[in-house]
């Protein structure tokens, strides 16, 4: 707001007054800021410094809560996929051309972002890696995942996928507490980043008297952050597990569409059925 | 004086004389195949109880998820591949490639959870109302049989998608039979066709599933059905209709089947139809109960499920096995358990057929052996071990008192006079 | 008659029993019609059916010219033919012996409607399943192979129907109308798709 000299002595005070109240303001409201930032952050530093004593201590109760209908989320989960899981496992029962249809994917874009090379849209999703070679790599070959919702849920996986931590004492130098001793190897930690996990010693009685010793978890502590924050690696998390919760059983969402339709004409068809039933019902006494 | 019927059509002629001939295709058929005559007696001149209440809609309910059954089964053997190999391979098929085959699926597997709570209801009507005594005795073992039957059926038909509750839950059963003195290890091994489940097995119990029970079912419902137009319908007071007849010839207190009962079994389709329609659509698998996770994973028989249990209609036996710490006994007690049923009619004493008017020794008796059946249901899905076991044991023996001790607290017990009419009240 | 659980006609709501009934039979014959339509549908072909229909590629600068190679596409055999100029020359000059010259009422795509039946001069492709009863007729590329006049063609074992180098039939053959020309196009000069043209996937 210069100040212009053809203006008169009362615009240009009127103009004064204005830069004033707006200083004012501004003022106001940058102490406000301030004073709401250290707020927040002495929030956040004591509650991050609760969490950091228990975080991943209630591991057992994350849940997935998956949303198939989250287009963007499941795209999302399938381009994750086939960065980091298509390497060694397999989707055999769904085809790309199928994926591409439910995700409203391009055919363009399919063959260019998830593809593999070589691979047709008609194919089905293989991994390329030979299942004889996975077994002498891991002692185990890498399960197909296609139907791994419905056989292990959408919580196990999630929880699968979070509760990776450090373990020298392995080959695959890490351990997992969804599954004890998995042959996987951490393959996200560049995202998650490392993590180690705190044990405590519980004493339990046994039947004959004795005492038995117990290592129980009691909370992760991070070592090294990976390339995504906490938030942004459970997103992560999330859109695969949502993308494999609609790869589990792709027909999902029309099942439930047509189901909504099913339902209301039965409904209609089981009160003209029972009107029909009192009508002729009067006759009988 | 002609007597109209309800639908504003003339009253059926006595029996004995003949229909006057209409003209035409129909009249030419009616020659040759006895349509018209059929109808007349067996549908609108059939003569059922007025007072039937809501337990009997599941004997036509059970007919209905019969056809049900054979329609979606037999559409599902036209995309199925039998085979170690490719079973578990062609139901993902079913329920990705083949259009709308994921219905198909769910239908089917739905219905046969349906088949049973239909025909669980259907018969506790039966302990409700007595309706599996004199004269109705073979109607009754006839129902039974038909169980049986219906349980080889879910039996092996569960074995079909090869997953690994189905290869499991194979093995533990087919195991049973190895408790048999003496012939027991060599039954197995002949109704495996092999050293332990393979795909022998499998393509037998297809056939089986597929040909020969279907078979079976449908000769044992087409009897159950001819034993009870025989003697007619039981009805909630117990009392014979026939007993009370008008001046035309037809119980006071029944009403012709068509309309009556037609229009009214339609309702409790629609009814059943919306149930069933909630469940296909939203909630096929039911947390696990109608199509159990483990069987998600192809059969491996070198990795057994947590929990081996099988499908929850066959949970209360299940639990009764497990409830004897012996394999022998607990293979017997179980088989006991589901033969009990077949002497009903000889161990229930009481002068009154209904429970409507039988005593407190025998409502008490009744609820105690519901409250057991269903406990056992739910123990049988529980891994066997603590509380659940010694629960298991109780019920166990409520379960079996209900059936020793019938023959004393039916006689024993004091019974309400029976009403000469049956009890009505327009709905 | 008091006595009669049925009670006598003239309490009867006649008109509004048959309405209602009418009503209750209509909507459940509708829902019928809508439950029928999921076992019929399942008899279309499958998602792997489609798969394996899908359009098939040759790579052309394997053929040699006078040859003739088979893909499967549909499940029906395709031949492709690399004629030569001599070749092209001899689908001319027996009009009168065939039965439809012009291609009036066989199958084929627009840019197959002309004498050659083919896109291009070069390359012939064809569905190689007899129009008579489904057998496979077999080449007989060269002039005066089957009887002196023979201008070169197709010849069908099961039957005696004959076929000229366009796939055209012969008076005289069981056949009646000439060999189905399936959708196809060139991607690039030397690559042939089986299945696909102008208009779209088959």
């Amino acid at each position: 707001m210069r100040t212009d000299p053809g203006r008169s002595a009362r615009a240009r005070a009127g103009d004064a007054a204005a830069r004033r109240t707006c200083s004012l303001l501004v003022a106001a409201f940058m102490t406000l800021a301030l004073a709401h930032g250290t707020a927040r952050a002495a929030e956040e530093a004591a509650a991050t410094a609760n969490e950091a004593a228990k975080f991943g201590a209630d591991w057992r109760t994350w849940h997935a809560n998956t949303e198939v209908t989250d287009l963007l989320s499941v795209q999302r989960g399938a381009r994750n996929f086939v960065s980091y899981c298509l390497g060694c496992h397999g989707l055999k029962y769904e085809r790309w051309s199928r994926l591409g249809d439910d995700l409203s994917i391009p055919p363009e874009l399919l063959q260019q972002d998830l593809l593999p090379p070589g691979d047709k849209t008609t194919d089905n999703i293989l991994t390329t890696m030979p299942p004889k070679d996975a077994e002498s790599w891991f002692g185990k070959a890498p399960p197909d995942l296609t139907l791994m919702m419905r056989a292990r849920g959408p919580n196990y996986v999630y929880q699968f996928l979070k509760t990776f931590y450090v373990d020298p004492s392995r080959q695959t130098g890490i351990n997992n507490l969804r599954l004890p001793a998995t042959a996987m190897p951490d393959v996200l930690s560049e995202l998650e980043g490392l993590k180690r996990a705190v044990f405590h010693d519980v004493m339990t009685k046994g039947e004959g008297g004795q005492f038995t010793h117990e290592q129980v978890f009691d909370h992760f502590e991070i070592i090294a952050p990976g390339r995504l924050s906490e938030t942004e690696y459970d997103g992560f998390v999330r859109d695969t597990v949502n993308f494999l919760d609609y790869v589990s059983e792709p027909s999902q969402a029309a099942r439930r569409a047509l189901g909504v339709w099913v339902v209301l004409f039965l409904l209609v068809f089981t009160w003209l059925a029972w009107l029909v039933k009192r009508e002729y019902w009067k006759d009988v006494h | 004086m002609a007597v109209k019927t309800a639908t504003g059509a003339p009253a059926p002629l006595p029996a004995g004389t003949t229909a006057p001939a209409k003209k035409g295709f129909w009249a030419w058929l009616n020659r040759r195949m006895p349509i018209e005559e059929f109808l007349a007696t067996q549908v609108t001149g059939y003569y059922a109880p007025k007072n039937f209440n809501i337990w009997y809609f599941f004997g036509s309910l059970a007919g209905l998820v019969l056809v049900l059954q054979l329609l979606s089964g037999i559409y599902l053997t036209m995309f199925y591949k039998v085979g170690e190999v490719s079973s578990f391979d062609s139901v993902e098929y079913i329920m990705r490639e083949v259009d709308y085959g994921w219905l198909i699926r769910y239908l089917h597997s739905t219905g046969a959870s349906a088949f049973f709570i239909v025909v669980y209801l259907h018969m506790y009507r039966a302990l409700l109302y007595g309706s599996y005594r004199a004269p109705r005795e073979l109607l009754w073992l006839l129902g039974m049989c038909v169980y049986l039957a219906l349980m080889a059926e879910a039996f092996m038909g569960y074995v079909l998608p090869w997953g690994n509750m189905s290869f499991w839950g194979a093995q533990v059963i087919v195991n049973l039979f190895g408790t048999i003195p003496g012939i027991g290890p060599g039954l197995v091994e002949w109704i495996r066709g092999d050293y332990g489940i393979a795909d022998a097995t499998l393509n037998r119990f297809f056939a089986m599933h597929v040909a020969l029970l279907p078979l079976a079912l449908l000769l044992l419902v087409a009897l159950h059905l001819v034993a009870l137009r025989q003697t007619g319908s039981n009805n909630p007071d117990g009392i014979e209709i026939k007993e009370k007849l008008g001046p035309d010839g037809h119980p006071l207190d029944g009403v012709p089947f068509h309309p009556y009962y037609t229009v009214k079994d339609v309702v409790g389709v629609g009814v059943f139809a919306v149930l069933f329609a909630i469940v296909v659509f939203f909630v096929p698998t039911l947390g696990g109960l109608f199509l159990e996770s483990p069987n998600f994973e192809p059969a491996n028989p070198l990795s057994t499920p947590e929990h081996i249990a099988p499908a929850w209609y066959f949970t209360p036996y299940y639990a009764i096995l497990r409830a004897v710490p012996n394999q022998r006994l607990g293979a017997l007690l179980m088989l006991l358990a589901v033969s009990a049923f077949f002497f009903l009619p000889w161990l229930d004493r009481s002068p009154v057929r209904s429970m409507r008017y039988k005593g407190w020794m025998s409502r008490t008796a009744l609820t105690l052996f519901t409250v057991s059946f269903l406990a056992l249901c739910y123990l049988g899905l529980q891994p066997a071990e603590g509380l659940y076991v010694a629960l298991a044991r109780i019920f166990t023996a409520i379960y079996f008192l209900f059936f020793l001790l019938m023959p004393f607290y039916t006689r024993l017990d004091p019974v309400k006079p029976v009403p000469e009419r049956v009890t009505y009240h327009a709905h | 008659m008091a006595d009669h659980a049925v009670v006598a006609e003239d309490e009867v709501d006649l008109s509004r029993r048959k309405f209602l009934t009418r009503a209750t039979i209509a909507t459940g014959a509708v829902g019928a019609a809508f439950a029928a339509v999921p076992f019929i549908e399942s008899w279309s072909p499958s998602e792997r059916a489609r798969a394996q229909g899908a359009p098939v590629e040759l790579d052309l600068s394997k053929l040699d010219a006078g040859q003739m190679t088979t893909v499967v596409w549909r499940r029906s055999p395709i031949y492709v033919v690399r004629r030569t100029p001599e070749m092209v020359g001899r689908i001319s000059g027996h009009d009168a012996e065939l039965k439809d010259p012009k291609s009036q009422y066989s199958e084929q795509p627009t840019y197959a409607q002309n004498t050659q039946r083919s896109r291009t001069d070069e390359f012939l492709v064809l569905i190689g399943t007899c129009t008579h009863l489904g057998c496979l007729p077999k080449q007989r590329f060269s002039q005066g192979e089957l009887y002196p006049s023979w201008p070169g063609g197709f010849f069908c074992p099961c039957h005696g129907s004959r076929f000229d180098l366009a796939g055209r039939v012969f008076n005289g053959s069981p056949a009646s109308v000439n060999l189905r020309v399936p959708r196809y196009s060139y991607p690039s000069p030397r690559t042939l798709v089986v299945g696909v043209d102008e208009k779209g996937t088959a």
